[in-house]
């Protein structure tokens, strides 16, 4: 059956939305990772890359961090990532984007395409993501979250 | 950073502060020209103001509810009328209070002032602001005058002035505005010269009117007119009016008054008057090395020059053509009354009787021929109102908006709305019809047998005194299956009408929201308390227009309809024999007719697929305007087809395009209202208010992003919708 008018206005709102999601993850170097122990929930700072698929986010923590600790114990995580530039302007400009998903350290032949990748966003954390003592994080996201002109908020749930 | 300057005080580099009009009145102080006594509050008194109060980023936000571009003008209108309404009710920071009441008051005391607005952008952009920002005359005492400062700064939010800055390409975001506070000169004879005719360079040209400027300005005094030569300075031509008026100065203003007789017989300028005043707008114009549009007065024997700004425009230009348009969405008080007495006295009659005269016909009784000829008849008849309808009643609905604006600036509430309150106890059709179905409904409520019949679809043998009501309604009301307006999509018979009583019946649908008579009464004496004088009779008179305006907007449609669905009833026949498959000979001649009309096969638009490929993009939250206070939570029930209505259940949540008064019959049943038209004062809007329930306007794709049955929460106090449940 050919697709009628709402399919296509929904399709063009996917490719919209996608693209603003992919501006905002090579615009913005840091996000917030949500983690939990216990119930708690915990929150953190992460220079974060992107893949152009937008199925996983990718992320280095020292594996002696509370984050990571609480990520290998429970796998659920979420990570926002926004454009806000803590002026007030923020209020009718800033895009906000929530990713939920599941967190899996990087080991073996994974790693170095990886790192290659991460390192060429963030260059200044070569040292930082070669220790031994640090892991390379990939976020399976299922789903998107983004907010905008203050209180829109569409969601992409991404086929699994 | 200055936040006031006199005239004198102005400097070159001061230009963009003070805007084009302040500026220019300061170069024609510097080069000897008598001009009034001005000071200029600078764009950066504006900017303290925005930055000291928050407005700047509540204007932004305001703004970028969605993009600008999908607004439509109404909700602009919305927009301007919330901004306009924060400048009046936030306070004034302390210290630029201070300073400004203390400038105010030592130069002007209680003389009577003009306060202007003076954009730097016009400067900037060579573009002609005429018009849309506000300017107000004979303003006297400091506060008066601070709140008009105030007036004149919203006004560069003002819903033409947004369109306009859009239409040429201007950021709204780096707008800024001075305010010319001058003297107000009482001249006796006033007028413009253009030093240089935009149709003939080689002519200048004077106008000139008994009293004040104002008249000549807003069209209201015919001047006398002279063409001159540029280089002989000659009169070429001199056209006199009927002088009848003259504008001079009222309490709060200006007013209108019969000019006195001595006057009318001669001109208010002698030809040494007259040469004078070109000679001194050229000088003009040589200072400014331009061709000037000078306004000026005489003060007794001083000549008095008001302003003066380049000749931006020719009349080929295109730009002032679009502004013309913007300012024509705004009717003067004059004019509305005049559309009332032609609305209320004349076209609603005459649609009614047009109604009833057509259904006086019954397609069925007629051979094919003249089926055709009623059709085409009807169309015609349609056609016919549908324009009176985009002429004489979509402008009748600014007395509204006129209202509102009068309410706001006088009583400056909070809730930049509250002034609906004053206009909803009205008697409107629509409501008039919901009415007659509760007590439909009511019959069915109390007669298990009836109800019973209904269910079965048995319509035969009903009720006597049921099927005379069911008959009275349809005969004025038609009965609902197709009366759309713009509609083609009918269902055969009264089955839906049946199906929509048998909901009310089986669920008590709200009844009309109470109103709180004590608190209508109280706005209503604090809304005329503002007023004194003339000035109370016709704040008066104001809301019985607005009260008049805001049923008409409802009450049109269904009238509109009532034509519409007769047009639609013929059409219906023909399609019955088209189906039925009668001779040859009769499917050419309604086939031609039906293709002619524009009621040829079209199919109705498919629903939405319920998935798009792979991932689903989905909406959370959607932002729209608040248009009805309250939360609700039910299913969505989205209107694509008409026949979409007949299954429409009680506690489901109305989703549509466009609300229009002929599909509102649903309302009473709906837990909320939401539309993808945008407004505060839009139909959807109206009838959500009458029965007290949550309405959010404006949500752009609101039918695409929505779908029947989805769970959804109304907050029609901040107008978000929010849809499913918590889950991830």
């Amino acid at each position: 059956m050919a697709a009628n008018r709402t399919d296509i206005d929904m399709m063009d709102a996917n490719e919209k939305f996608r693209m603003r999601l992919g501006e905002l993850f090579r615009t913005q170097n840091l996000a917030a990772l949500s983690t939990h122990q216990d119930g708690q929930p915990y929150a953190s700072l992460v220079a974060f890359y992107a893949a152009d698929n937008l199925k996983h986010i990718y992320f280095a923590t020292p594996e002696t961090t509370r984050k990571f600790a609480n990520l290998t114990s429970d796998n659920r995580v979420a990570v926002m990532v926004n454009s806000s530039t803590n002026q007030a302007s923020d209020f009718h400009q800033a895009i906000s984007v929530t990713a939920v998903g599941k967190a899996a350290v990087i080991t073996g032949s994974e790693r170095e395409p990886i790192v290659e990748q991460y390192l060429a966003k963030h260059p200044y954390l070569e040292e930082f993501v070669r220790s031994p003592s640090c892991a390379l994080v990939r976020v399976t996201v299922y789903s998107y979250y983004m907010v905008k002109n203050f209180q829109n908020v569409m969601e992409l749930h991404l086929e699994p | 950073m200055s936040w006031i300057l006199s005239a004198e005080e102005i400097q070159s580099e001061d230009r963009h502060r003070v805007g084009g009009k302040g500026y220019a009145l300061s170069l024609l102080a510097k080069n000897g020209f008598k001009i009034p006594r001005t000071v200029c509050i600078t764009s950066d008194a504006y900017q303290e103001y925005l930055l000291q109060t928050g407005l700047r980023e509540r204007i932004l936000m305001e703004l970028h509810r969605k993009d600008f571009k999908e607004m439509r003008w109404e909700e602009i209108w919305d927009c301007a009328t919330r901004i306009r309404n924060m400048f009046l009710s936030k306070p004034f920071p302390e210290k630029l209070a201070r300073e400004i009441r203390a400038a105010i008051g030592d130069r002007f005391r209680d003389t009577p002032v003009a306060v202007r607005s003076s954009a730097p952008e016009e400067d900037d952009t060579r573009s002609s602001f005429a018009g849309l920002h506000e300017s107000f005359i004979n303003v006297a005492g400091v506060e008066s005058i601070v709140k008009h400062i105030r007036l004149v700064w919203a006004s560069l939010w003002s819903d033409a002035a947004l369109l306009y800055r859009q239409e040429i390409g201007l950021d709204v975001e780096k707008s800024a505005m001075a305010v010319v506070i001058q003297e107000t000169v009482a001249g006796d004879r006033s007028g413009v010269v253009f030093t240089r005719n935009p149709n003939d360079e080689t002519q200048g040209i004077v106008e000139s009117v008994y009293g004040l400027n104002q008249g000549l300005v807003d069209g209201t005094v015919e001047p006398d007119r002279w063409i001159v030569d540029r280089a002989r300075n000659t009169i070429i031509t001199h056209t006199p009016p009927e002088r009848k008026y003259w504008m001079i100065p009222g309490p709060n203003g200006v007013r209108l008054s019969k000019l006195p007789e001595e006057k009318s017989g001669r001109p208010p300028l002698t030809l040494q008057d007259l040469d004078v005043v070109f000679k001194t707008a050229r000088k003009a114009e040589d200072s400014f090395q331009m061709p000037q549009d000078v306004e000026w007065t005489y003060d007794g024997e001083a000549l008095v020059l008001l302003q003066s700004r380049p000749i931006t425009t020719l009349s080929s230009d295109k730009s002032q053509d679009d502004r013309g348009w913007y300012l024509s969405l705004h009717r003067s008080f004059d004019n509305l009354k005049d559309l009332r007495r032609k609305i209320e006295d004349k076209l609603i009659p005459e649609m009614i009787a047009v109604a009833e005269s057509l259904s006086a016909v019954n397609p069925a009784t007629l051979s094919d021929q003249d089926l055709a000829a009623e059709i085409r008849n009807r169309w015609e008849i349609n056609h016919k109102w549908v324009n009176i309808y985009w002429a004489d009643f979509i402008p009748y609905a600014h007395g509204v908006r006129m209202f509102g604006q009068v309410y706001n600036d006088a009583v400056q509430p909070d809730d930049p709305y509250e002034f609906i309150d004053l206009l909803t106890n009205t008697d409107m059709a629509s409501i008039a019809r919901n009415n007659m179905l509760m007590d439909l409904a009511g019959i069915i409520r109390s007669n298990h047998h009836l109800a019973e019949k209904l269910k079965h679809g048995d319509h035969s043998d009903l009720d006597a005194d049921f099927q005379s009501m069911v008959a009275e309604f349809i005969d004025k009301f038609g009965d609902l299956s197709c009366a759309v307006t713009g509609g083609k999509n009918c269902v055969l018979g009264p089955g839906p009408l049946y199906r929509l009583l048998l909901e009310m019946a089986a669920h008590q649908p709200a009844t009309r929201a109470g109103r709180k008579r004590d608190r209508i009464r109280q706005l209503h004496e604090n809304y005329l308390n503002c007023f004194d004088g003339d000035q109370k009779a016709r704040a008066a008179e104001l809301l019985e227009l607005a009260r008049s305006s805001y049923q008409l907007r409802d009450d049109d449609n269904i009238y509109l309809g009532r034509i519409e669905a007769q047009l639609l009833t013929a059409v219906q026949e023909a399609k019955r024999r088209l189906e039925n498959g009668s001779g040859r000979q009769t499917s050419a001649t309604l086939k031609q007719v039906l293709g002619e009309v524009n009621f040829g096969t079209e199919s109705p638009p498919a629903d939405p697929a319920s998935t798009v490929i792979g991932e689903r993009l989905k909406a959370r939250q959607l932002v729209g305007q608040p248009a009805g206070p309250g939360i609700a939570k039910g299913k969505a029930r989205v209107i694509r087809n008409h026949s979409d209505l007949a299954d429409f259940e009680r506690g489901e949540v109305l989703v549509c395009d466009a609300v229009d008064p002929n599909i509102t019959f649903v309302v009473p049943l709906a837990a909320a209202v939401v539309e993808r038209r945008g407004g505060m004062l839009i139909h959807g809007a109206i009838i959500a208010r009458e029965y007290g329930l949550p309405c959010i306007t404006g949500i752009p794709d609101a039918t695409t992003l929505i779908q029947t049955g989805d769970a959804m929460t109304v907050d029609g106090y901040l107008g978000i919708v929010t849809l499913g449940d918590s889950g991830l």
